[in-house]
């Protein structure tokens, strides 16, 4: 691991670089591509913490979007609402420590990063109490019930934050202090890639793979698969709530509607598409899936598509709804891969390359 | 004496909108007992029953002018009937070989395959029949012409049984009867037992394992069919993801009469319709949709098996 640790630092200092000189002329000059490059950064963190439940310990979850809609509550509500009071609570003009810091002249400020910085903390520690919340009772089920439970959390995650006035409910929540940028988005994407790499492949991790390659039998050799199953979830709902911190604090805006169940499926795509249990796939599928939609929706706006359009409907004679939608709808395209992946790939695209872990044999199909 | 009214009524409400999830949940219990996984895709079979239906609905109103029935007589009563058993025959056939085909296509290939697998390609399936449906008639509501003329059937007193409501239950009886003749007194009803019994056993005995599932997956689908008929004379309006919340809760129908269990999914089903009733009758509306998924986590940790499930022991 030392190699990775090297490589991990080597990396921030780049991305770091990136922020300092080329960050900011980019995202002014380019900013539909800055966009997309953030996007990408959060959509790797939420494909490789969802990779560590579903691929390295085999505890298919559907509600990963609940963890994410966590932590961009949280986020959202620290840097709106509970920083700024606490701020005012300790150096406020009747704080706590005003007549001490007053004297000395000291201002108490906090700056945009470190601002971040913990309000993204804070949404990713929200987010990983909910996911020991729900995992402690789900985890006891296996496969397709575990889907289903998983699904069920997320959506009642959402229903819950629909009904809290305080969190603006249905009309969604605006967010001061947009600080995500490429080094914050990038650098946790590098820290969860590190953790999941480093936590499977240790001595101790080895524990999530025989959760998943066969659960009766780690439990013969003395494996607690309960706690197993519940770190995997926890570390995952982590990164899945910073990911959804770096969101809101990006967007300025958070509406309930935009962690529903379809943004749970977006990311279940990235990591079958990837190969479950391969976080270089996963990390290739995440990219790929967010410049394909992107991409499909320039193609959907050319001429092209209306002329052809035209000549399909006068070769079959019948009035068809506008093909851009077809184009523009994302979910036709990953409901088409993940059918035709299931029956002619089911490892994905990347599943037995290089940094992947194989089964040693295929789980009893019962 | 109010209370006891009231109590009734939303009793009533509660066994019609519990009928339609029994209807659901049969598809997904049926499925299982036979094939073992969690059909998906089943709650978009309904979708699309109800969408044929609305097709049919309206071929039917242009061509028979269906509108000047718009009472419930002595004169009126047959052609209402026959227009109703039409529609829902007609989405019935059609979504029993849609069902067919998407156990052909997608699921039989992956016969042997873990279940994770199958499971995945459940969710594109049921991905897939939504954004296919929206891309060809909209994401807006369609209004489903009435069928049958919504009246409160009279001389009740204080009680108000919908004329809809009343078909609703009756429908779902004769279906169920219908179902349960199928299943206990012919032979494909036999193989679909001996099947769930046990596969190898059964396709040693001569038994065509392919043609039972497909049975199975057509029967199933007929079902939900009926049940996107019938919940559209109550609430008129048909939408491409309306098969999403009322097919999780027939799912939860199914796991708590036991999923495998024809019975104890219209039990079950029952339950959860007169339950959310109950609880929204009673003053919590906002908790309507978070009961069946309450349901189902008490049930899955307390008896997985459900109400009138078996016990299967796991084997290394």
């Amino acid at each position: 691991m030392r190699h990775a640790r090297a490589l991990l630092a080597v990396f921030l200092v780049l991305l770091f670089l990136f922020a300092l000189f080329i960050e900011h002329p980019f995202s002014t000059h380019f900013s539909y591509y800055y966009d997309i490059l953030i996007n990408i950064g959060i959509n790797i963190i939420l494909a490789v913490s969802l990779n560590l439940v579903n691929g390295y310990t085999g505890q298919f979850s559907l509600g990963h979007a609940g963890f994410m809609a966590v932590g961009a509550y949280a986020a959202g509500s620290w840097s709106t609402h509970l920083g700024p009071s606490i701020i005012n609570l300790l150096a406020g003009s009747s704080g706590i420590l005003t007549p001490l810091l007053q004297p000395l002249g000291i201002q108490l400020a906090v700056g945009d990063n470190v601002s971040l910085l913990i309000s993204t903390l804070f949404g990713g520690l929200l987010a990983a109490l909910a996911g020991l919340a729900v995992g402690i009772p789900s985890l006891r089920l296996r496969g397709d019930y575990l889907a289903i439970v998983t699904l069920g959390f997320g959506e009642i995650i959402r229903t819950l934050i629909l009904n809290i006035d305080f969190l603006g409910a249905a009309r969604g929540m605006s967010v001061t202090g947009t600080y995500t940028n490429v080094f914050w988005t990038f650098g946790f994407a590098a820290v969860a890639i590190y953790v999941v790499l480093g936590l499977v492949n240790s001595t101790y991790g080895r524990g999530f793979l025989t959760v998943r390659d066969d659960e009766v039998a780690a439990e013969a050799m003395g494996i607690n698969t309960t706690k197993y199953k519940v770190i995997a979830f926890v570390v995952g709902a982590f990164f899945a709530g910073t990911a959804g911190s770096l969101y809101a604090q990006f967007t300025g805006y958070v509406t309930p509607e935009g962690f529903n169940f379809f943004k749970s499926v977006d990311v279940v795509v990235m990591v079958i598409l990837g190969g479950m249990g391969s976080t270089a796939g996963v990390v290739v599928a995440a990219i790929l899936l967010t410049i394909l939609p992107e991409l499909l929706r320039t193609l959907a706006h050319t001429d092209f598509v209306p002329a052809l359009q035209t000549s399909l409907e006068s070769v079959i004679k019948i009035h068809l709804p506008p093909l851009q939608g077809l184009l523009e709808n994302r979910l036709i395209l990953y409901s088409l891969l993940l059918i035709i992946l299931m029956l002619t790939r089911p490892q994905g695209l990347f599943g037995d390359l290089a940094g992947s872990r194989k089964r040693v044999a295929p789980p009893a199909s019962k | 004496m109010a209370q006891v009214i009231l109590f009734l009524q939303q009793l009533l409400n509660g066994l019609s909108l519990g009928s339609i999830y029994a209807l659901i949940a049969l598809g997904y219990t049926m499925v299982y007992g036979v094939l073992r996984f969690i059909n998906f895709a089943h709650g978009d079979v309904y979708m699309l029953g109800a969408f044929c239906g609305f097709g049919i609905t309206n071929l039917l109103y242009n061509f028979c002018h269906l509108d000047q029935y718009n009472a419930i007589s002595v004169h009126t009563f047959i052609p209402i009937f026959l227009c109703t058993g039409i529609v829902m025959l007609g989405s019935m056939i059609f979504c029993a070989i849609l069902g067919v085909l998407i156990e052909r296509i997608a699921y039989r290939p992956l016969r042997d395959r873990p279940r994770l697998t199958v499971l995945i390609t459940a969710i594109g399936v049921s991905l897939f029949l939504q954004n296919m449906t929206q891309f060809f008639v909209g994401a807006q509501p369609q209004a489903f012409k009435q069928l049958i003329p919504v009246r409160a059937i009279e001389g009740l007193g204080d009680l108000t049984i919908l004329s809809s409501q009343a078909a609703i239950i009756l429908s779902t009886i004769v279906l169920m009867i219908l179902l349960r003749l199928i299943v206990m007194k012919t032979k494909l009803g036999l193989a679909m037992r001996a099947l769930s019994v046990n596969p190898m056993a059964c396709s040693l005995m001569g038994v065509n394992n392919g043609l039972v599932i497909s049975f199975t997956f057509a029967l199933g689908s007929a079902l939900a069919a009926a049940a996107g008929i019938l919940v559209a004379m109550d609430s008129p309006s048909v939408t491409p993801l309306m098969g999403n919340v009322p097919g999780i809760k027939a799912f939860v129908a199914a796991v708590l009469g036991g999923i495998g269990n024809i019975n104890g999914a219209v039990v079950g089903g029952l339950v959860i319709g007169v339950l959310e009733t109950m609880v929204e009758g009673y003053g919590f509306p906002q908790l309507r949709d978070a009961i069946a998924f309450g349901v189902l986590i008490i049930i899955l940790l307390y008896k997985p098996t459900g109400l009138f499930g078996r016990v299967e022991r796991e084997k290394v």
